[in-house]
């Protein structure tokens, strides 16, 4: 006999509020439903009766864990439409910037993935750990959260002293090896609890759309870094980490090895950090008719902005936001189905959900 | 104040339990909330735990700008909460709906639902900050605890 199980919106398990409706034959799950809309605050309209400077502010509170990506993305938007070319300094920053988010972003994602795997120690660790990151993004940006780095034409504010970040980040460097990554790539508890679970298939990838680490766990090399480098990736040199299995310990894995993939980038940007403006523009910005897109990378994959401007207007006509959730969401119930109720917080965390992203 | 009400408030003081619900906010203050509770700042030294159920709760952390969908659910867990109870706002957003203000979709501040006993503003607000103002709703809690049930009833 098959039952409905709901979870949510208000679960004490959940970060966000979403609600999944699992339906069981016994232990096993035999199809998922995933509601959202509960983060819903409208901002794509708000966006519309801002103005090109507040609209950077509104923007960076879709997320508050990739606070960067969006403005980043939005800004490059707005270049395009204004024709501004921000300096180089200010593209290596970005990276800079860019980076580091990934860096805390994963970090954060496996000390959640361990809670959830019932690893409170590793939780901790993974958050202490995290803490040095935001130590190296609050000594760069004086914030921990909301840093307000872009703006149109370049950045806010310089990296006065780039090679003494570079000890930060080696140290950080260091600790990733010696403790976080052994820990999720060779101990027992991690293995037995992610291997096999949550398998998400070559073929349903590709046909789900899934992005980011989602999609490189599941053995598609899409990285946009590499595929259509924006801000100074063009001039970094990485790997793309991609796993076969497309369970939850690949994802594991592709983060475990794109967090130090990430230390590699930004030791390469600080150390070649060009001298010179980090923005660019006398605060005459003039917006031409048309609509611009821009791509980024985001930790959790593709993101997508389409900003539409008509001349002489301050507000943007219409500003589009495509959040990698929204892509890597309905692959969740491919994952889940036939796997143990027990599992599926494990399972939908893997994808490193983001619903106040989607719903915006 | 007998023995017990001495006990009691001593225990209500040093040892809050958190309940931590999302009405919409960004994720921003969220994540700071639980980097309160980890090594660095390690909200336990204070006693504090969070809770994963509103029943077993004594302080009520709110982020976000209240949603209309959260509306109902807010009230619903507030009033789950035992007496006495206290409520910490956190962020801007349930303070003044913060950058989102004019939303349609919105329904804040958070006090036209429900009583608030501390702001803690900021756009995210600093863990250290997040700490002081769940001290301070722990003292409030205390001060309202050592109080006869009656007057608390006719308050409500
Ligand atoms: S106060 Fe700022 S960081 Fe906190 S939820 Fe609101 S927008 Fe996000």
């Amino acid at each position: 006999m098959s039952y409905k199980i709901p979870m949510g919106p208000y679960h004490p398990a959940l970060e966000e509020p979403y609600k999944l409706d699992m339906i069981c034959d016994g232990e096993t799950v035999s199809d998922a439903k995933l509601h959202i809309g509960f983060n819903f605050r409208g901002i794509e309209h708000l966006a519309e009766t801002r103005n090109y400077i507040q609209v950077i502010a509104l923007m960076e509170r879709v997320c508050g864990i990739c606070s960067n990506i969006h403005t980043l993305t939005l800004c490059q938007a707005m270049e395009k439409l204004t024709g501004i070319e921000p300096p180089l300094r200010a593209l290596y920053i970005r990276v800079v910037m860019a980076e580091l988010e990934r860096l805390h972003s994963h970090v954060l994602w496996a000390g959640i993935a361990a809670k959830l795997m019932g690893f409170k120690t590793m939780f901790m660790t993974c958050f202490a750990l995290r803490e040095k990151v935001m130590d190296v993004l609050q000594a760069i940006s004086g914030n921990r959260v909301n840093y307000s780095m872009n703006r149109i034409g370049g950045v806010n504010r310089d990296i006065e002293d780039p090679l003494a970040l570079l000890s930060m980040v080696e140290e950080l460097e260091r600790e990733m090896v010696h403790t976080i990554i052994p820990i999720f790539t060779t101990s027992t508890t991690a293995t037995l609890r992610c291997a096999g679970i949550g398998i998400l298939t070559n073929e349903k990838a590709i046909s789900c759309g899934v992005v980011g680490p989602t999609a490189r766990a599941s053995g598609v090399p899409q990285d946009l870094r590499r595929a259509a480098p924006y801000a100074a990736y063009s001039e970094m040199e990485f790997d793309v980490p991609v796993e076969k299995a497309g369970d939850v310990r690949a994802r594991l894995l592709v983060r475990a090895l794109e967090i130090m993939q990430s230390c590699r980038i930004l030791r390469q940007a600080l150390t070649k950090m060009p001298s010179g403006e980090f923005n660019t523009g006398d605060g005459k910005i003039v917006f031409s008719t048309g609509t611009a897109t821009s791509r980024v990378e985001a930790p959790r994959g593709e993101v997508v902005y389409s900003v539409s401007w008509k001349e002489n207007s301050r507000n943007p006509a219409r500003v589009h936001v495509r959040t990698p959730t929204f892509q890597n969401m309905p692959a969740i119930r491919w994952m889940v189905i036939g796997a143990r109720l027990a599992d599926t917080p494990l399972i939908q965390a893997s994808i490193d959900p983001c619903y106040s992203c989607t719903d915006r | 104040m007998n023995l017990w009400s001495r006990l009691m408030c001593s225990c209500r003081r040093r040892s809050p339990w958190i309940f931590h619900m999302n009405s919409g906010s960004c994720n921003g203050c969220d994540i700071e909330l639980v980097a309160s509770l980890t090594p660095r700042y390690d909200a336990e030294q204070l006693g504090v735990r969070l809770e994963g159920s509103p029943r077993h709760a004594d302080i009520l952390c709110i982020t976000g700008p209240v949603t209309r969908n959260s509306v109902h659910a807010i009230e619903t867990v507030y009033g789950q909460v035992c007496s006495p109870k206290a409520v910490v706002a956190i962020g801007s957003c349930p303070a003044t709906t913060n950058v989102f203000i004019d939303s349609r979709v919105l329904d804040g501040p958070l006090n036209r639902h429900i009583p608030v006993d501390v702001f803690v503003p900021g756009c995210p607000p600093r863990p250290d900050a997040i700490l002081q103002g769940i001290a301070k709703a722990a003292e409030i809690l205390a001060e309202r605890g050592s109080r006869p049930l009656v007057n608390e009833e006719n308050q409500q």
